[in-house]
């Protein structure tokens, strides 16, 4: 793959809360159309990686490139605000705890953040959207009433609706009851085959992962352990912690 | 077992049967009997409190003023204050725990008296130092009409509690809130405006409209800076006409039914802003029609493109 085709790219990501180095010098690329799954033990950083790509976690070392933006971490001045902030335009995001806004409808919920950029028809955007995951007859519906499933296609609409030029997912199926977690992998799915949206997705399921992954990357200890396609990550695994992992979710 | 306990068996078990709420009811009209019996015995006089009545309700309106203003002031500064005491601004910070700090720390009626009388004091003796930089006219601006300075204290000093109610309001809200407006690329100011103070609010408005019928009864203390008849809220006309009279048992009485009036319709109100802001919170269909109605549809998820 080319230089231009990098979406994303983290240089030399270290991350430390207070004494703990959580995340330990990661360079990760995601390229145009691809999806990188990312998985791992509990603490192993991954998480903390995706949150420190659009600055939710403050980077203490390293950058992050999105769109021709090289930015690192420390002091945030107003203009460095800014910045962060254009940045995130460019990149959705879906939470493992949905983050829905309760006091908003679904569509409310899809159209604020156009409305907050200034984009227009985002009536029109959104209700297609919501269509698009399908729940167009929830329009009206606020969270609460939705089921964890229903909660999570609406903000994995949500992020779309900003028009992004990749989505990171950050355990988006944890929080849910098994019968539920298909419909938002079915929607990830078509989001990557469909529609070609470059994703980075930390995730424990590996039929997904399987099906969907052009690239694998598997944390351990705050550094990429091992990387690869998922034939080779699954069938030829080079690491042993890496096989003690599989053996034990699988 | 005796008729007569076979009696009271029934009479008990009919008393089951009478609503809790009637019973409640029931015992408001006996404490009020009660008391109308005491009053008369105290022979206080019903037809100077008719003929009086008007009169004191007039001072309704000043009540009101002072305490809408007030409240508003307070609201204003609760937000700026709670704003300021969750920021990572050293300024902000320090100015709004001083504020809260000392109108928190001293007594209402001290800082009525502070503005009223301490004020002008001040703006006359900076004149005198430094007449370049503080004019008459602004100096004259620091003598303030006994109603204003009032409303000012009362505003500054709720301010300063509701300030604590504000914060703990705004930091309900969950951190995943935030930070899904800030991921979605949401400036500051929408966020806090679209996202985490609609949410807050929810939190904040009960407290809220407890400190304003706090504040409607504290009003009374703007008479104790001697406002003009003209001005006078309730407490300070009941007083007036109830010493010129000797009937002070009588004004008194009527001042206090009025705030009472006043208590019991703003928190009718209160309860329907509460009810109102709880969308979104409550489910009005139960949960098993909607997750039978979900089994209907098969849940699938919807496909893109």
């Amino acid at each position: 793959m080319s230089e231009r085709d990098v979406v994303i790219r983290v240089e030399g990501l270290h991350k430390r809360f207070g004494r703990l180095e959580v995340v330990k010098g990661v360079d990760l690329d995601l390229h145009k159309g691809e999806v990188v799954v990312v998985f791992g033990r509990s603490g192993s950083g991954k998480s903390t990686v995706l949150r420190c790509v659009n600055f939710l976690d403050d980077p203490t070392q390293g950058t992050i490139e999105v769109a021709g933006m090289r930015l690192s971490g420390g002091f945030r001045s107003r203009r460095k605000r800014e910045q962060i902030r254009q940045l995130r335009l460019h990149v959705g995001m879906v939470f493992q705890q949905f983050n829905l806004f309760p006091h908003m409808t679904a569509l409310e919920n899809v159209r604020v953040a156009p409305i907050c950029a200034g984009l227009k028809d985002n009536r029109i955007r959104a209700t297609e959207l919501l269509e698009q995951v399908g729940l167009a007859d929830k329009a009206n519906e606020h969270p609460i009433r939705l089921s964890g499933g229903q909660q999570q296609r609406v903000a994995i609409a949500r992020a779309l609706a900003m028009q992004p030029d990749a989505m990171l997912f950050d355990e988006p199926t944890s929080a849910l009851d098994p019968e539920l977690i298909g419909e938002v992998l079915a929607v990830m799915k078509s989001l990557a085959t469909d529609l070609h949206m470059p994703m980075i997705v930390v995730t424990h399921e590996m039929g997904f992962a399987r099906e969907v992954a052009d690239r694998m990357l598997f944390f351990h200890e705050g550094v990429v352990w091992e990387e690869g396609p998922p034939e080779q990550v699954f069938e030829s695994t080079q690491k042993p912690e890496t096989r003690k992992f599989l053996d034990a979710v699988l | 077992m005796t008729s007569e306990g076979g009696r009271l068996e029934r009479l008990a078990l009919a008393g089951a049967r009478v609503p809790f709420r009637l019973k409640v009811a029931a015992v408001w009209v006996v404490i009020f009997a009660v008391l109308v019996f005491f009053f008369w015995v105290a022979q206080f006089d019903t037809e100077w409190m008719r003929d009086n009545f008007t009169y004191i309700a007039k001072g309704l309106q000043f009540t009101l003023y002072i305490a809408v203003g007030g409240i508003v002031l307070a609201v204003v500064l609760a937000l700026l204050g709670a704003l300021a005491r969750i920021s990572s601004n050293s300024i902000a910070y320090g100015i709004s725990g001083f504020y809260v700090s000392f109108f928190r720390g001293t007594p209402l009626i001290v800082q009525m008296f502070l503005i009223y009388l301490a004020l002008p004091q001040v703006g006359l003796n900076l004149h005198d130092q430094v007449p370049d930089l503080f004019p008459q006219t602004l100096a004259n601006q620091l003598v303030l009409d006994a109603a204003v300075a009032g409303t000012l204290a009362l505003g500054l000093n709720y301010g300063a509690y509701m300030t604590e109610i504000f914060r703990a309001g705004i930091q309900s809200v969950a951190a995943g809130q935030g930070e899904a407006a800030d991921a979605l690329g949401m400036t500051y100011r929408q966020k806090m405006r679209r996202v985490v103070l609609p949410q807050a609010f929810r939190v904040i408005i009960p407290p809220t409209g407890n400190e304003f019928i706090a504040m409607l009864k504290d009003t009374a203390l703007v008479s104790f800076l001697g406002v003009s008849v003209a001005q006078a809220e309730i407490f300070r006309r009941a007083q007036l006409v109830g010493r010129a009279d000797f009937k002070n048992l009588e004004a008194l009485l009527v001042a206090a039914a009025l705030y009472w009036a006043l208590t019991i319709v703003f928190t009718f109100f209160q309860r329907r802003l509460e009810a109102r802001m709880s969308r979104g919170y409550i489910r009005t269909q139960d949960l098993t029609a909607a997750s039978a109605e979900e089994q209907k549809h098969g849940g699938g998820g919807g496909s893109i493109g």
